[in-house]
């Protein structure tokens, strides 16, 4: 399955912004830890700003990068979200709620724990009413998002928006379910080439378990291996090598994705 | 997709509900005009509505290798691939593709959320931590049933777990035929379940979505959702040509309101897109349609807008109906529900009348039924709405 990539969108620990992020992903410059700041979209209304949890603030903020990045209308452009953990802290507080005497539930907070609370808020910041999905494989979410997103290229879709994110859980849940940080990635691909094509991707499902390729850095390897949407970085450092190469990405037991990257 | 689907067979399904256990006994229900809506409460819960439970799911037993999975979400999905054939059709599917050409593309709301619900009761006093029997990764994540479906039905293709609310397992039919057309697999597993559970219970009573009494969409006096629980599955296969009487996906259509988190736009744009796209992808026009299966959740909000969107699309003569009065809105499984009820009606050329609501709406003006009618069905649609402005709509049909 074949799509171009235009724009590419990034937040994570240390890496704070896609341009910004380029030379340490290539090697360039050396991987300074720190934690990812996310600030609320502009894009959304003040009343919707005060609301969004940070799970939605992260995907925005990737999303609205990568679709700058490739110049296109975010409000023509289908878009594909996955996420392990989806909404962690509100789903935390439900519970907690729940678990007490008077179980008075917040309606906003009700409303915000669903899976596709991003995909909603993004909708109406960006006025899209385009179509949207919102994924989940567990630790093989981003691989799931990425072959939909080439799937729906494939199918007929001119561009497509793939935003990948993940938030750790407060404590009780962190212990049982660790994830390592904040971390958001997101892809404009389409079907032709244009002037703002940075690579084309092959992407090809497999039913074999490969090595995943892994992060030089250890740091960054460990990032990978601790948030589920991170399991992108290999393709990002490829990207940011501008190399021609072939990465496997892991996807569930017994199976793998595999990206080949020929930068245009 | 606006680009017409290659149409899909539908070789197996099954369903269980409120209504009962696997597709003989809904359709049973359907004729007979039953409602599964009681007025009783799910566990602690202390929200004055009426629900539509699964009887028997808490005694029933997750297979024993996969007893980590165990929840309430995954014994329901369980139960219902044990129906109708069904796990055994997908197994032999799987001598004839191989398992790794099959894809599971399933849906849900809240997966096995009442686990953690419990596991918060039984917090560590001292340190606040959850009991150590609590597994995160079997119950609680969105890919939970995923994980177990896949390995009950001992499948190796592509995979993943939609979760956009109340469209989810409407959605996965998309993703189906998505991937069977680029040729990541040649047949696919969609479904999904979702089960009561205390959060969408008090959540929904929060937003003030909850009646007293048996939903009635589109009545004069409805006055909220009624929360069931369910599962649904189907096998869909590529064709060349489908055999006379082969139940089929005819198309797909999905869109966003872009309006509001919980409330549907109210003059129905985004629904009146997601039907005119399952149209345009399945290659028909509105007079195509022999009758629509409602989204009509019976709040007020919802079946007016949708009604407004059917309205003006199909005008007042198509037949249509929510069968939500039976099942009740069973929220992620209600995309799956629905299309299956769909298939059901048109094996038996039966347009079920929708449950409980005894007086039209004046303000509605597409054509409800009340009473079963007998007709021969060649085409329905049936839509799927959700929170975060998620619509999704479907047109099945059986090959001349």
């Amino acid at each position: 399955m074949r799509a171009y990539l235009e724009g590419v969108g990034l937040l994570g620990p240390g890496l704070q912004g896609w341009d910004a992020s380029c030379p340490v992903l290539a090697g360039e410059l050396p991987f300074r830890p720190a934690e990812a700041i996310i600030a609320a979209s502009e894009l959304l209304p003040a009343a919707e700003r005060r609301r969004a949890p940070i799970p939605v603030k992260l995907a925005l903020a990737v999303g609205q990068e990568a679709l700058r990045n490739a110049g296109r209308d975010a409000s023509a452009t289908p878009t594909v979200f996955t996420s392990s953990s989806g909404e962690g802290e509100t789903l935390h507080q439900m519970c907690e709620t729940l678990a007490s005497a008077e179980r008075e539930v917040s309606p906003t907070r009700f409303h915000n724990s669903v899976h596709n609370a991003a995909a909603g808020y993004w909708s109406i910041a960006t006025r899209c009413r385009e179509a949207s999905t919102s994924l989940c494989a567990y630790d093989a979410s981003f691989g799931a998002g990425l072959i939909e997103a080439v799937a729906q290229i494939v199918a007929g879709a001119k561009a497509v928006a793939l935003i990948a994110y993940d938030q750790p859980y407060p404590e009780p849940l962190h212990s049982a379910r660790p994830i390592a940080g904040c971390f958001g990635v997101a892809f404009v691909l389409t079907s032709e080439t244009t002037s703002r094509a940075a690579a084309v991707l092959e992407v090809e499902f497999l039913t074999v378990e490969e090595r995943p390729t892994r992060m030089a850095e250890a740091r960054l390897e460990a990032m990978r291996r601790g948030i589920p949407a991170a399991r992108s970085l290999p393709l990002l450092a490829t990207l940011a090598r501008k190399a021609a190469e072939s990465i496997a990405l892991e996807f569930l037991d017994g199976t793998s994705v595999r990206v080949t990257v020929r930068p245009c | 997709m606006s680009r017409r689907t290659q149409s899909l067979a539908i070789s197996r399904f099954t369903i269980v509900n409120s209504l009962g256990v696997g597709s003989e006994a809904v359709a049973r229900a359907l004729c007979e005009k039953r409602s599964g809506l009681v007025s009783r409460n799910f566990e602690t819960a202390g929200v004055d509505t009426c629900i539509g439970p699964v009887d028997g799911v808490e005694d029933f037993r997750i297979r024993q290798d996969l007893r980590d999975y165990d929840c309430r979400n995954n014994r329901l999905a369980q139960l219902c691939m044990d129906q109708n054939g069904f796990a055994a059709g997908v197994a032999a599917a799987r001598e004839s593709y191989g398992a790794g050409r099959i894809g599971l593309f399933l849906g849900t709301s809240t997966a096995g959320l009442h686990s953690t619900e419990l596991a918060y009761r039984s917090r560590d006093p001292r340190t606040g931590a959850l009991p150590a029997d609590y597994r995160y990764a079997e119950t609680q994540n969105t890919y939970s049933i995923g994980a177990f479906a896949r390995r009950y039905l001992g499948l190796s293709g592509p995979g993943f777990v939609v979760s956009s609310a109340c469209s989810s397992t409407a959605k996965v039919f998309g993703n189906a035929a998505r991937m069977i057309a680029a040729g990541a697999c040649d047949a696919a597993v969609v479904g999904g379940a979702d089960t009561l559970c205390l959060m969408t219970l008090y959540g929904f009573q929060s937003l003030g979505l909850t009646s007293r009494y048996p939903c009635r969409p589109f009545d004069a006096e409805r006055d909220g959702i009624s929360i069931g629980e369910g599962a649904g599955f189907a096998l869909l296969e590529k064709t060349d040509r489908a055999a006379p009487g082969a139940l089929q996906l005819l198309g797909v259509g999905e869109s966003s309101d872009a309006y509001h988190m919980s409330t549907p736009h109210p003059e129905g744009l985004g629904a009146r897109m997601a039907m005119q796209r399952a149209l345009a992808s399945a290659g028909l026009e509105p007079r195509d349609i022999d009758y629509i299966n409602l989204h009509g959740t019976a709040t007020k909000s919802n079946d007016a807008s949708e009604d407004r969107a059917v309205f003006d699309l199909f005008g007042p003569e198509t037949p249509c109906s929510s069968t939500k009065g039976a099942t009740g809105h069973l929220l992620g499984a209600a995309g799956i529900t629905e299309a299956i009820i769909s298939l059901l009606a048109i094996e038996q050329g039966m347009m079920p009348g929708g449950a409980n609501t005894r007086r039209i709406d004046p303000a509605l003006k597409s054509r409800y039924l009340l009473e079963n009618k007998q007709q021969k069905i060649s085409r329905v649609l049936s839509n799927s709405f959700g929170f975060g402005g998620s619509n999704c709509s479907l047109v099945l049909g059986v090959a001349p």
